[in-house]
């Protein structure tokens, strides 16, 4: 359903490459088809699912397994399937929106984020044809659901260091398994578990582990801060007998698929985000216009505004990098021959090409949602911390965001590590373009900017990038292989690298959209930009100092610091001002609008 | 059975009312299918499905009104036909939708027309009854439950919150009402066969009619929107005073009195 484009793009490229619109896919390039699959799904989480949410948080879980048999009926389970095993084997914009569109039910789309995901993409996957025959059409239908088991008690961002061990019985026909998985989504009802596990204690293997199987029982539901509304529990193996077909994947290659997977879990989790903020600015614009102080409704105040403002405009450069990136997955995906997805080599090695993009999503996404719910618990006032109102679980439920899926902390640790890693082994030319940029910065002068719209916010961003570029190539210059001991410097070039992805993912839309029906029709998407690009340029600029200070003394500091002075000089935007136009819009339409 | 069933694409629910220049500005308005013509839909979708036959979904609209064609098709409808007046009619009314649909049914073999109760813009519920009055065949409105046993057919139909039993025959229109059924999501196979399946588009010429024949018999002389609810007033006081100032409140300022 989504085009398949010809130009295939590196993960990571974007640092040091000049895009342009047509190279990535925004949300102004869905189909009607996509549009009614978003429309049926979000029909379906208000009148059927929303009602049930208080049952859901008192943990009444039968109503969960209901309500997801009820959307397998609809074909909301069975998107990423293939066809031949009983799904739809639609494209990954369709599986998206329905992410999206489901995150507005809080902890029960997480359970069904679980199923769909974690749950069943490793069989989709990794699986060979026996278990996809096996397993695939009934998770399709939501007759059998999913969960998938990776914590432990010992080890969390640490993955690989698992305990739980597997060891061949005398027959040869059953691995037996002991251990405990943490806090497993879904367990209370789930059907299989995909679980890994150590196979003579070494060799890090995934398990297709189904409830039934002599030995396998949970623990007791745990008590949460939010997403109650989704059961997690510890599965307990005790001498469990799982048969050696149910290897998924090859043995001591666990790690291939609890990685890829976790790609995918966290593009998702940001999409999740998205639909999560578009609830809270809903939610929240609302309030402001009922809610009166001082004989006004407080959307009247600016302070008010600008918090709107700044909601929908992270909500607008969020969701276009989210969309870019499914964007990229569907390219690249696509592309496979039937042979290939068939294949778990390759469509592991789709995956991980944009493993710093996913991570870039999974880190800003749930920190929008993060923010967005804070503030709207904010601009409720005392109201948003009772519970009869919606933006009080909103506020708990989101809090969990920036913990799985890999901690914020390890995710950024993983976009500057990737980028190395791929600079080190030649896949990016970025350690050359490094070294060009500090000749290049010698003779530097400074660069007419134009005034059409969104030319200051392109400048910014070629900018942006010859700072990232600078502040990367000291801190390597400096610190070498000891980089990686300097965590600070790591997040603090994470931030500036998914600082940019955003800023031209933003600018790219915008100018898209532009392209498509002109600027009258596209005023929001500019100034959304605008903001946006400013703001983060500063941030930009923050970071970038940080790092070349902790990095460099004296003389060169000095002479880098004036360096960096000429890429940060520009007639800056007056974000207030902006902003409140930003805000006036929403305030007026009572949701987020592009 | 040969079933159609007549569509409106109206505004979303929660869309707000703009007008400009006399006449309501639906730029960049998002449209629904007309919730009772919903009714409809699944009503012909469940006929079909127990006595055979082929549902057509057929609307007077313009080019937008196929997205929600296309949501009919997606629930389960067989084919649609667009009549796209956009270019050939300037203004239109009750009577040129009948004109048009009486000309669209004119070779058509027909047993079951289905159609909303009122459509919840205009909200004149004519188009179904009189568009039966010229196919010559019997109506019945505000239906709530359907048996078709043969060509006898057996109706209740709320009246004013009562429940009135009607017999008759087809070849049959009704107009649905809420309690009907429940409508289905369009699912997403639906969605996807959807796609294929055969969405006609025809204009007045197709129909061997020209701008004259649909002359609206009606003008619309102005279009506004209802006055701004003005906040409520709290009396305070004494009782006796309370009253004496609302009874000159609805005299003098409310002028009810």
């Amino acid at each position: 359903m989504g085009e398949t484009k010809e130009k295939v793009f590196k993960g990571g490229a974007f640092i040091i490459e000049d895009l342009t619109p047509e190279d990535i896919i925004t949300p102004e390039d869905f189909t009607e088809e996509h549009k009614m699959i978003a429309k049926t799904t979000e029909d379906f989480v208000i009148d059927k699912v929303i009602p049930k949410v208080p049952l859901l948080e008192d943990h009444q879980f039968e109503h969960s397994v209901q309500l997801l048999k009820e959307a397998g009926e609809l074909g909301l389970l069975g998107v990423d399937i293939p066809e031949e095993y009983g799904g739809l084997g639609l494209d990954k914009i369709s599986s998206s929106l329905i992410t999206e569109k489901f995150s507005r039910s809080g902890g029960f789309s997480v359970t069904h984020g679980a199923h769909v995901g974690i749950g069943t993409l490793p069989i989709v996957f990794f699986g060979n044809e026996e278990q996809k025959q096996k397993y695939l059409p009934d998770l399709a239908t939501g007759e059998k659901l999913a969960a998938y088991a990776l914590t432990e008690p010992g080890s969390g961002s640490d993955a690989l260091g698992a305990k739980t061990n597997a060891k061949l019985n005398d027959e040869g026909t059953h691995y037996v398994l002991n251990g405990e998985k943490q806090w497993i989504t879904n367990a209370a009802f789930a059907d299989l578990f995909i679980v890994y596990a150590q196979i003579d204690g070494d060799k890090f293997t995934a398990f297709i582990v189904e409830r039934d199987f002599p030995g396998v029982s949970t623990g007791p539901e745990e008590k949460k801060m939010g997403i109650k509304s989704s059961s997690t529990r510890t599965v307990i193996l005790d001498e469990a007998k799982v048969p050696v077909e149910n290897v998924l994947g090859e043995i001591g290659k666990g790690h291939v698929i609890a990685f890829n997977i976790l790609n995918v879990g966290r593009y998702k989790l940001a999409v999740g985000g998205i639909g999560g903020a578009k609830l809270g600015i809903e939610l929240s614009s609302k309030y402001a216009n009922q809610r009166k102080q001082f004989n006004t409704a407080i959307s009247n105040f600016s302070l008010i505004q600008e918090k709107l403002g700044t909601m929908a405009t992270n909500t607008y450069v969020n969701e276009s990098a989210v969309y870019r990136t499914v964007g990229l997955f569907e390219q690249r995906m696509g592309r496979l021959t039937d042979e290939e997805l068939k294949d778990g080599k390759e469509i592991a090695k789709a995956i991980a090409e944009y493993q710093i993009e996913c991570s870039i999503n999974k880190v800003f996404g749930s920190e929008l949602i993060d923010f967005v719910a804070d503030e709207s618990v904010q601009i409720h006032g005392g109201y948003g911390f009772m519970q009869e109102y919606e933006v009080e679980r909103m506020y708990r439920d989101s809090r969990i965001q920036r913990i799985f899926e890999g901690t914020n902390e390890i995710n950024r640790l993983l976009i500057t590590g990737s980028l190395i890693k791929k600079a080190m082994k030649g896949d990016l030319p970025l350690l050359q373009k490094a070294q060009a940029l500090q000749e290049e910065l010698m003779m530097l002068m400074p660069e007419e900017v134009g005034t059409e719209t969104l030319e200051k916010e392109k400048y910014l961003l070629r900018n942006a990038k010859k700072i990232g570029l600078l502040s990367a190539g000291i801190a390597a210059q400096k610190f070498g292989p000891k980089l990686e001991h300097e965590q600070e410097i790591l997040a603090n070039i994470a931030d500036i690298v998914s600082e940019i992805y955003n800023m031209e993912s933003a600018i790219l839309r915008t100018e898209k959209a532009i392209s498509k029906n002109g600027e009258e029709k596209n005023k929001q998407k500019v100034l959304y930009t605008e903001v946006y690009v400013q703001e983060a340029f500063n941030r930009i600029e923050a970071h970038a100092k940080e790092t070349i200070i902790a990095s460099e003394s004296g003389d060169t500091l000095r002479i880098t610091l004036s360096a960096m002075r000429k890429l940060t000089r520009h007639d800056p935007t007056n974000v207030i001002g902006k902003k409140r136009e930003v805000a006036k819009t929403i305030i007026d339409a009572e949701k987020y609008v592009v | 059975m040969n079933i159609f069933v007549l569509m409106k694409s109206t505004f979303d629910t929660e869309e707000k009312i703009i007008i400009n220049d006399g006449r309501i500005d639906d730029d960049g308005a998002e449209f629904i299918i007309n919730p009772y013509d919903e009714y409809a839909i699944e009503e012909a979708i469940n006929q079909r499905d127990t006595h055979g036959g082929e549902v057509t979904v057929v609307t007077v609209g313009t080019g937008e009104s196929e997205k929600q064609l296309r949501t009919a098709l997606a629930m389960g409808a067989d084919k649609a036909v667009l009549v796209n007046t956009e270019d050939d009619m300037e203004q239109g009314d009750q009577y040129s939708t009948v004109k048009i649909l009486e000309a669209f049914f004119k070779d058509k073999e027909v047993d079951l027309i289905l159609a909303g109760n009122v459509a919840i813009d205009e909200a004149s519920g004519q188009i179904g009854p009189r568009l039966a009055e010229r196919l010559n065949i019997p109506y019945v409105t505000t239906i709530t439950d359907i048996n078709i046993d043969g060509t006898k057919v057996s109706i209740e139909r709320d009246v004013e919150g009562d429940t009135e039993i009607v017999e008759t025959t087809i070849p049959l229109l009704v107009t649905c009402q809420q309690g009907l059924n429940e409508p289905r999501y369009p699912s997403l196979p639906g969605i996807m066969k959807a796609k294929k399946k055969p969405l006609d588009e025809l204009e007045l010429d197709d129909l061997d009619l020209d701008e004259d024949d649909v002359e609206p018999k009606t003008k619309t002389i102005e279009i506004f929107l209802p006055p701004e609810r003005q906040s409520g007033k709290v009396l305070s006081g004494e009782f006796d005073e309370q009253v004496k100032e609302l009874v000159s409140l609805l005299k003098n300022e409310a002028k009810v009195l």
